[in-house]
């Protein structure tokens, strides 16, 4: 990962906003993206690893493979009900396969905005000095 | 904005000169000088790139209320030609489909609302499904959800969920034409078993309003409209029905683009052509989201209904109208004097019939479309009516809302939402949410001046205004 920097953060746009993930490798950045993404709509500390969504998906572009990364995690996410706060990615040539832990929505947490997908918008995923930076921007 | 790279045309109307050999169309951007300075760099990067479209017909436009989109600017308005190989784009539609507003006349007045509007509040946040992770009660089996997507509002109302003469006053009478059920995926129908009649988050909102001025009282007439009575408008979309078709698009149109031997300027405007098998699918698509979206507002209007009326059992709510701002419609328009079906994409913009047009309910023939500009929670909304003149400048159409002057990080570092929340408490707006972060990011602070992007919207021709709303109850997502 860059050094000095969060592994995830955030890059302004006018009506929506974007997110960054770093991390040593091209999955450490994808994982961190979602986490970035997933922080919008809730603290991912207060969320339990209670359930598990597995992803999987073929691509060949890296950027691409960041915004149906984050997409499918949004849409699984959506249709089961489920925050999520934790989550790993694996690569094998154009296969990825990933995994993400949550819970069903509880009355108390504390509620930020829905993102609704992540678009191709400002979208980058290219090497930082040691590391990867992967960054696209988020409908919310 | 960089004002020295636009020409004016006149004070309301800006266009990007062409250098000599440019094959793009013109791109024209609608407004003051004050109001285009203030816009970002990108609107017109990405306005200038929707000129470059295959097919287009007359300038690429900007609305007053243009702000940084993905692909197309929000606040963008493209037409396009099927026989000239026009296209349609995801990215000039946006991720929530047929995003729009459905706005409520009654018949009560501010006071009767002042007399118990914190119960009203209340009950509000209680009965409208808002916010992330929030479903609403009904649940959908496949073949349910296939109707609604068939259906639109007219499945709603079939349902129970409003009156029959709701279906007068909404775009298409509630339902669109071309919807193919079978063109959106499982997975797009399985995220909206849970999420019919909800309002969703971010900017979307129902808010009791105030007629605060009337600008047009014959129109204002025609409307039902009566200073110092109340309206409920409720801002929401096509859920996640529509965000998964959106996605599905992108990146399929993104990658069809090159095999169709279409360059694209910027990969976000993902397209096919019109006549093409995968612009067909994904207007099949659309048009079932659109469907889905005209259901959603239907519900909770009717939800809106019954709680107010609750509260208020005198109340009566009739649907004033209701209209999309994200959108492909087809439509028959004049070019060079001979009348064409073109595909116009409106992404974040309203469409803006004009008196006489064929497919206003006939209350309104005569003084054009109801056109819903919705502002911030704390400064107000308008109601403008569409114009002889807007068909021609903008194959009537008209700006959506105040547009975002900031962004949402810089509204996070600058509010906290429950300050914010007790700041329009003693202006006597009241606003209920289940997120404070979500409402420090819709500060009022964070959008344009509504008053300005009114008046250009009217002083450049697109709609008329008619009547200044302001909030006394707000509802956020």
């Amino acid at each position: 990962m860059p050094a000095g920097l969060p592994r995830y953060d955030y890059f302004d746009h006018d009506a929506d906003t974007g997110v960054i993930g770093r991390g040593a490798t091209l999955q450490d950045a994808f994982v961190h993206a979602a986490e970035a993404t997933f922080a919008l709509m809730c603290d991912p500390i207060s969320v339990a690893q209670d359930e598990r969504i597995d992803i999987e998906f073929k691509e060949d572009d890296v950027e691409l493979a960041l915004v149906t990364w984050l997409n499918l995690l949004l849409a699984h996410a959506n249709e089961r009900g489920l925050a999520l706060g934790c989550f790993e990615l694996a690569r094998e040539a154009n296969v990825w396969r990933g995994a993400a832990w949550g819970e069903p929505w509880r009355t108390d947490m504390e509620r930020g905005t829905q993102v609704k997908g992540a678009t191709l918008t400002a979208l980058h995923v290219t090497p930082q000095g040691e590391g990867w930076e992967a960054r696209c921007v988020v409908d919310l | 904005m960089d004002i020295a790279k636009l020409h004016s045309i006149d004070p309301w109307t800006w266009t990007v000169p062409r250098a000599i050999g440019d094959a793009r169309h013109e791109a024209r951007l609608y407004g003051s000088r004050d109001l285009l300075a203030a816009m970002d760099d990108k609107v017109l990067e990405q306005i200038t790139n929707v000129a470059r479209l295959p097919g287009l017909v007359g300038a690429a436009l900007a609305m007053p209320d243009a702000h940084w989109g993905y692909g197309f600017p929000i606040g963008g308005v493209a037409a396009f030609d099927p026989e000239q190989g026009g296209i349609i784009s995801a990215g000039g539609v946006g991720f929530d489909i047929s995003c729009g507003i459905r706005c409520l006349r009654t018949n009560l007045t501010a006071d009767d609302i002042a007399t118990r509007a914190g119960k009203l509040a209340d009950a509000l946040l209680r009965d409208i499904p808002a916010g992330v992770g929030v479903e609403g009660e009904l649940r959908l089996n496949a073949d349910e959800l296939d109707a609604v997507l068939a259906g639109g509002a007219r499945w709603a109302v079939a349902q129970g969920y409003g009156e029959p003469e709701d279906l007068e006053y909404i775009e298409e009478h509630g339902c669109v034409a071309g919807a193919v059920p079978a063109n959106v995926s499982a997975l797009a129908k399985k995220r909206q078993r849970g999420e019919m009649g909800t309002l969703g988050s971010g900017n979307h909102y129902l808010e009791v309003q105030r007629i605060e001025k009337i600008h047009d009282a014959r129109i204002a007439a025609a409307y039902g409209l009566v200073e110092g009575h109340v309206v409920v408008s409720i801002h929401c979309g096509s859920r996640g029905l529509g965000h998964q078709i959106g996605t599905e698009f992108l990146v399929s149109l993104a990658k069809a683009a090159s095999r169709l031997g279409i360059t694209l300027p910027d990969r976000e405007l993902a397209c096919a052509p019109i006549r093409s098998p995968e612009g067909q699918q994904y207007l099949g698509a659309m048009n079932a989201a659109i469907n889905c979206a005209l259901a959603n507002r239907q519900i909770l209007a009717h939800i809106a209904r019954d709680t107010i009326g609750r509260q208020f059992p005198r109340a009566r709510l009739e649907t004033l109208f209701d209209v999309s701002h994200n959108t492909c419609k087809a439509e028959r328009h004049k070019v060079d004097g001979r009348e064409k079906l073109l595909y116009v994409h409106r992404k974040g913009a309203t469409r803006a019939f004009a008196p006489g047009h064929p497919g206003l309910p006939e209350r309104y023939r005569d003084v054009g479309q109801p056109v819903i500009i919705g502002g911030s929670m704390g400064t107000g909304s308008y109601i403008l009516a569409g114009t002889a003149e807007s068909e021609n400048r903008a194959w009537s159409s008209a700006s959506h809302g105040a547009g975002r002057a900031m962004s949402r990080n810089q509204a996070l570092r600058r509010w906290r939402g429950r300050a914010v929340v007790d700041e329009l408490d003693a202006k006597g707006i009241l606003i209920r949410s289940h997120s404070m972060r979500g409402v420090a990011e819709e500060a009022p602070g964070a959008y344009k001046d509504i008053e300005e992007v009114a008046e250009a919207t009217e002083r450049a021709g697109l709609a008329k205004r008619v009547a200044a709303l302001r909030p006394l109850v707000c509802v956020k997502g």
